[in-house]
């Protein structure tokens, strides 16, 4: 069975996407990420254009983090103030991404930048995480190994603007969750992701703040900046589809469900290998699209300013 | 068949005579497409006949709307593939088919081809600006090339069937990813080497019912389309959690 989709322009068919929403959110449920940086990929890999893909999947994120960062809210997990220096930071970014996602179509180089930000971030994140869950697996095998220390003083810690941030327990300059957001933001903007897979390991390692409220906090921050990042693409560029939108939400928050209730019962480092090996692979996956020679050498595209 | 043909007879019928003792009409089984959601590609029927003593080829040329394309052209920097050169043309037909009771050859001559632009290689695109003809002929290649391989202008002739030198008919299909906009399929009636009747008939190719709302919902006002896309993505997301949460 297939469906027109409006603004996309195609037609597709329903249970594929269905599929795609389910496999991808079922994914996000397990290993507890968004999963933008599966779905927008798979987007434009089934013939969406890249712009419909990343804003739509934003409309997505919102779906599949809110109910996730309530959850979160409600048990305290959340530090408000870094959140909102956080989304202060993300507004900024993604507002500007949204732009730069506009002006790199026009210059017909943004297929090149998404692909080299995939490859770089996917690529940088996901043998971090490889090593870190390697590591970690070996540590489960023999206890005595080290433990991490609780605080490093690193150059970013005498930025100025500092801010007590009660929850998580820090002292830190404001400019360093704000400089996080904004990043995370662009990204967001032009990688159709929520950043998750950038703001965790950047809360931890970077901000050091403690796990127990980086899941929550994220996800705050998350929903707040893929809402922008819809209402941008949107009004400015008219490149949310509701109806490809709804088909992936439908599938997504069914397959979260499902995937959070699988990932209570596996083990927590396997898993993050798991996810770490997902990551690596849509990195490579992109890496060999850029460097392979391409089928036809030409492409064409609607000119735009019209 | 028989009842697409009689309206057509009958309109031969109310053609002028004139001094050209050959005449051709012809008519669309439709002359709306309309795209809803379930658009799966549509066919259309063409059909008409000729007057007089007969004989001649009938070419049909279906072309859709303009629009102004950008030709990429990669290059590799480094080991990556990367868009180095571009060109820029306005204008271009979205669509183009010809269609043909022969397949075209020496019967029709260049000039005739060239007038009308029946032929793949005979289709006006015209450059933005005064590019170099010698570079511009490998992107003027890549555009037909690229709209061929998404099915906007067709690989190979389509074959116009005629029935006893008298009706003619073919088939115009248009696929799922077809542009939206006017349409003009032009039939011609060709003898010893000139067009000696032609017809113009319209088309059209819409988005109609929920899909063209929400097309124009999104493009006339955008920032509430945004604000409703959030506030849609917020209620689905809370209300799985909330059935979720019961089961």
């Amino acid at each position: 069975m297939h469906v027109y989709l409006p603004i996309a322009e195609i037609s597709v068919n329903i249970f594929v996407l269905l599929g795609l929403g389910a496999g991808v959110g079922m994914m996000s449920g397990i290993f507890g990420v968004g999963g933008g940086f599966l779905m927008t990929p798979l987007l434009i890999f089934m013939g969406i254009p890249a712009p419909v893909a990343v804003g739509t999947e934003a409309n997505q994120i919102v779906a599949s983090s809110v109910s996730g960062a309530l959850a979160h809210f409600r048990r305290g997990n959340v530090d408000l103030k870094m959140g909102t220096m956080l989304l202060l930071g993300g507004i900024i970014g993604s507002t500007f991404g949204v732009w730069l996602f506009k002006w790199l179509s026009a210059l017909g180089q943004i297929e090149l930048v998404i692909r080299l930000a995939y490859v770089l971030f996917l690529g940088i994140i996901g043998s971090l995480m490889m090593i870190e869950s390697v590591k970690a697996i070996r540590q489960t095998r023999s206890p005595t190994a080290g433990r991490r220390k609780l605080h490093e003083h690193r150059w970013f810690h005498g930025l100025p603007f500092k801010m007590r941030f009660r929850r998580s327990k820090l002292y830190i300059s404001a400019l360093l969750p704000l400089a996080v957001g904004a990043l995370v933001g662009i990204l967001a903007a032009i990688m159709g992701v929520g950043g998750g897979f950038i703001m965790v390991p950047a809360m931890i390692y970077v901000l050091g703040m403690p796990t127990s409220v980086v899941i929550g906090t994220s996800l705050f921050q998350i929903v707040f900046v893929t809402a922008n990042v819809t209402f941008l693409q949107a009004y400015q560029n008219q490149t949310v589809d509701l109806l490809l939108g709804l088909f992936l939400i439908v599938g997504g928050v069914i397959g979260a469900q499902v995937g959070t209730r699988v990932g209570a019962k596996l083990p927590g480092e396997k898993m993050r290998f798991l996810l770490a090996a997902m990551v690596v692979g849509v990195c490579i996956k992109m890496m060999v699209d850029l460097v392979s020679t391409p089928a036809d050498f030409y492409s064409i595209a609607l000119a735009g300013g019209h | 068949m028989r009842r697409l043909l009689l309206p057509a007879l009958f309109l031969v019928s109310l053609w002028p005579a004139s001094a050209v003792a050959e005449e051709l009409v012809a008519d669309l089984s439709d002359h709306l497409v309309e795209i809803t959601m379930g658009f799966e590609g549509a066919e259309l029927l063409l059909f008409g006949a000729v007057e007089g003593e007969g004989g001649g080829d009938v070419v049909v040329i279906v072309h859709g709307p303009t629009e102004d394309l950008t030709v990429r052209r990669k290059d590799r920097v480094g080991p990556i593939w990367m868009n180095r050169g571009e060109m820029a043309f306005d204008g271009v037909p979205a669509f183009y088919r010809v269609m043909s009771t022969r397949p075209l050859g020496e019967w029709l001559p260049d000039a005739v081809r060239e007038r009308h632009q029946i032929g793949i290689d005979h289709l006006r695109l015209p450059l933005r600006g005064g590019e170099p003809a010698a570079e511009s002929k490998a992107f003027h290649a890549a555009l037909i090339r690229r709209k061929q391989a998404v099915g906007h202008y067709g690989e190979e002739v389509g074959e116009v069937k005629m029935l006893a030198k008298r009706l003619f008919r073919t088939d115009v299909a248009f696929p799922t990813n077809v542009p939206v906009g006017n349409y003009t399929v032009e039939v011609f009636l060709v003898q010893d080497g000139t067009v000696v009747s032609a017809q113009t008939t319209p088309l059209y190719i819409n988005k109609t019912g929920v899909l063209a709302e929400i097309f124009s919902f999104a493009h006339d006002y955008s920032a509430a389309y945004g604000i409703l896309a959030i506030i849609f993505a917020v209620l689905a997301g809370l209300g799985a959690n909330a059935v979720f949460r019961k089961v």
